[in-house]
């Protein structure tokens, strides 16, 4: 009986794999997803890329009413998962978490994958780098440590908050490029993520740092640090008391450490509309907004098309950012 | 006093000791499989979190760890493949105990010490907290340095080889350790065009390795030991108290030096049972015995290791810097739950600070009977026939590597090492040293490379700051002394002659 239907299964899955390429795509997929679906993330469990996705990847399963498995395939700094998110068979069945790094490995020349490799579905979370001082610096708001940055020799003053050519690195570059000043006017301090970076701030190590306030958080609460400005269009919703930098300094400059929610190119249309639709919901929904407030972590949003147009922004942005620092290949 | 009541009303929720319960049977499982670190038990019960309440979900957390450190000692001791990489340091010891048929009482130290040091690690949490994260505050990356360093030196103390042998694999250990991108400059080296390779070599696949499949391989080519008298366990507990007697020196410097590692953040359980298993050697009374199989090592690496996991909670729980990676999983979930780590957690939120240092206590008692009846279940092995045992453990070493990132590429690491592991064993050169560079060499070169960038070049302050001064003097010390030693008794060998 078993062995029965086996046969007939094992029939039925080669007739429609024979008819699928025919009748693609109205009739292969009639409704998606019919079975489980694999998020992939390009980075550890535990992280905060992957605390996003599996926070979607819950939301999303009560949305379309199947399983969404979060799988982290990690290696080759972010290479490896994202090249296998790219590289998917594009059934709706393999999807992913892509993040800033897709538009900045190219340009290092680590991987040929850009985002155009991809079909994006929406844009989750945007991390927007701070600008964070000891608590016994002596600038009090952003303005003076611009000034100070300007009358300062180059490489005099130490700026860290994650490894050479990392985001928060970048986001330091254009921020003294938009200045008019040039990207290694602050040297930069490698560090192994952005938790040493404010300890030795704390430490007095450094004159300041450039990691996302959720990073520097605990040490803002207990008052060892300054957070003088955010780099983002707008205030973070969880620290309204911290000014962006156009608000303090009249410079229109932002950048952040951004998380969208990917398939591989070629994703079949009804699939991704009901993604789009489905992750629209999701981020809406007080579960995720209550979730993002209570890490800390930038509630942005963008729809499919959106993403789209943020993915070609940032790839120029930072590419031009990764060139002024002399990072690109 | 409210505070305490309210915290122990917290902590006897049924939902919390259901979770402490589950999450230990958890953690002591994933902890005895080889390639499944404490590190990768915590980061899957992160999802987990998502339903649980505040107090049940941290409990999880800290349950899992403890018990995780610990039974990664079993494998360890019985087949001689550490669970984590905390067990590596005395792995060969524990091992050389089993042959000598004293694997309950080598497993019996490692459980009776772990939840000693777990106990003094909270003790040392809930009294001097605040004392402990200014010390670590006031370590910048130039003691770091220093500190790194100074574990690196443990490799010559360790090995019962030659140090000539210890020191080559300890550096090939650093050379491995060069592969990847993870490095100050951001820059590939040694990728050869392997996408792979980009993020370096993890300790885990080098770990399982070097020591599970090279065992693997030795047992393929040579004749089965002499069977192990078929016997039943003793009791595991037995001697424990006698032990704690005889080596209550040791067991407090294992407790205070795995409370100082732990709080530096970076330097976690890891490193912690290496520095103590080579200060145990060092001023052991019976040096020449360790490597044959004596516990007194055991003792102070095993308490050691646990203390370090509950101290690295502080700078957690302070400022938010991860001791370790454990606690960096766990300061996700702190925030999560609206336990928001700072100063104001000892304050404002007492009862649940309280209710957590509960249930670092009660994980570590029911350690206890639990670890008793997982080492009792794991004897089992020692009875099965070894043709039986080794695919086990070859299919074990393979999910577990590829179960950390669900990439094949670490499976295929798997077997490169263990090709580099039994090769070395051979020609007598001992790969503990090697997964020592491996893990620390990482951290020498960015707060070498760090130190240097902050103070443009000037080597000056690596010995002019106070602390770093004194963890100079005792590293060059460590590095001069062999050399001193051997001077003078050529000296005095010269001196007879004349």
């Amino acid at each position: 009986m078993t062995d029965l239907s086996r046969r007939t299964l094992l029939g039925a899955s080669a007739a429609a794999a024979v008819a699928a390429p025919l009748a693609t795509p109205a009739m292969a997929q009639p409704r998606w997803p019919a079975r489980p679906v694999q998020m992939l993330c390009p980075w550890a469990a535990g992280g905060g890329t992957d605390a996003v996705l599996r926070m979607s990847a819950i939301l999303l399963e009560k949305e379309l009413g199947q399983p969404f498995n979060v799988v982290n395939r990690t290696g080759g700094s972010g290479v490896v998962g994202h090249a296998a998110i790219s590289q998917a068979a594009p059934d709706g069945y393999t999807l992913g978490m892509i993040t800033a790094e897709i538009c900045m490995l190219h340009w290092q020349g680590l991987t040929e994958i850009t985002y155009r490799n991809y079909t994006p579905l929406g844009l989750m979370n945007n991390d927007a780098p701070g600008v964070t001082v000891n608590v016994n610096s002596p600038y009090r708001d952003v303005k003076a440590l611009a000034e100070a940055i300007k009358a300062s020799r180059p490489g005099q003053l130490k700026a860290s908050g994650t490894g050479q050519g990392g985001i928060w690195h970048l986001a330091l570059a254009g921020w003294l490029n938009a200045m008019g000043l040039k990207a290694d006017h602050v040297r930069w301090v490698p560090s192994n993520g952005a938790a040493p970076a404010m300890q030795d701030l704390a430490a007095g190590g450094l004159d300041f740092t450039t990691c996302s306030i959720p990073e520097a958080r605990a040490m803002l609460d207990a008052n060892r640090a300054r957070a003088l400005a955010v780099m983002a269009p707008a205030r973070v919703s969880a620290f309204p008391a911290i000014p962006t930098l156009k608000e303090a300094m009249g410079l229109d400059y932002n950048n952040g450490a951004w998380r969208g929610i990917a398939g591989p190119p070629g994703l079949p249309a009804p699939v991704a509309q009901a993604m789009e639709a489905a992750l629209d919901k999701v981020f809406k929904s007080k579960d995720y907004q209550d979730f993002l407030l209570s890490r800390g972590f930038g509630a942005v949003y963008e729809s499919a098309a959106g993403f789209a147009r943020h993915l070609a922004a940032a790839d120029i942005s930072l590419g031009n950012s990764m060139k002024e620092a002399g990072l690109a290949k | 006093m409210n505070d305490m009541i309210e915290a122990v009303r917290l902590v006897l929720a049924w939902d919390v000791l259901i979770a402490i319960m589950a999450s230990a049977v958890y953690g002591l499982v994933v902890g005895s499989l080889p390639g499944l670190s404490a590190t990768m038990a915590t980061a899957l019960l992160v999802p987990v979190t998502f339903y649980l309440s505040p107090i049940a979900a941290i409990a999880t957390i800290i349950t899992a760890s403890a018990m995780a450190i610990f039974s990664g000692d079993i494998p360890g001791c019985l087949l001689r493949i550490p669970g984590t990489p905390a067990s590596a340091a005395y792995t060969d010891e524990a091992y050389a105990m089993t042959r000598k048929g004293q694997a309950e009482l080598a497993l019996g130290a490692g459980l009776w010490f772990s939840a000693i040091g777990g106990i003094v690690g909270t003790i040392s949490l809930v009294v001097m907290a605040p004392m402990l994260a200014e010390m670590a505050l006031s370590f910048s990356t130039y003691e770091y340095f220093w500190l790194a360093f100074l574990g690196l030196m443990c490799a010559t103390l360790v090995a019962r080889s030659s140090p000539i042998k210890a020191i080559a694999s300890m550096l090939l250990g650093l050379l491995f350790a060069c592969i990847g991108m993870e490095n100050p400059a951001g820059t590939p080296r040694f990728v050869f065009g392997v996408t792979n390779l980009l993020g370096g070599i993890e300790p885990i696949p080098a770990l399982v390795g070097v020591f599970a499949v090279s065992e693997v391989m030795r047992a393929m080519v040579t004749a089965a030991p002499p069977k192990l008298p078929d016997r039943k366990f003793g009791s595991i507990l037995k001697g424990q108290w006698g032990l704690t007697k005889k080596y209550q020196w040791q067991m407090w410097r294992g407790n205070i030096v795995g409370i100082i590692i732990g709080v530096l953040p970076g330097a976690g359980a890891d490193m912690a049972a290496w520095v103590s298993y080579a200060m145990s050697k060092k001023w052991s009374k019976e040096p020449e015995k360790f490597g044959t199989g004596h516990v007194e090592g055991l003792v102070e690496a095993g308490a050691s290791n646990n203390a370090s996991l509950a101290s690295g909670w502080v700078p957690a729980l302070l400022f938010g810097i991860p001791g370790d990676t454990i606690t960096a999983i766990a300061i996700g979930v702190l925030y999560m739950k609206g336990l928001n780590p700072g100063p104001t957690l000892f304050t404002e939120r007492a009862s649940s600070m309280y209710a957590l240092y509960i249930i670092f206590v009660l994980a570590n008692i029911i350690m206890i009977p639990l670890g008793i009846a997982m080492i009792r279940l794991a004897s089992r092995i020692l009875r099965a026939p070894r043709s039986s045992v080794m695919p086990v453990i070859i299919l074990l070493c393979a999910v577990g590597a590829f179960a950390t990132g669900a990439n094949l590429f670490s499976v295929f690491l798997v077997g490169v090492f263990g090709c580099v592991g039994y090769v070395m064993e051979r020609n007598g050169y001992p790969v503990a040293a090697l997964v020592l560079g491996i893990v620390m060499g990482s951290m020498v070169e960015q707060n070498f490379i760090t130190s240097l960038i902050k103070s443009d070049g000037n080597p000056l302050p690596f010995i002019e700051r106070p602390v770093s001064a004194v963890l100079a003097s005792l590293t060059l010390g460590a590095l001069l002394w062999p050399a001193g030693v051997w001077v003078f008794n050529r000296m005095q060998r010269r001196r007879a002659a004349a």
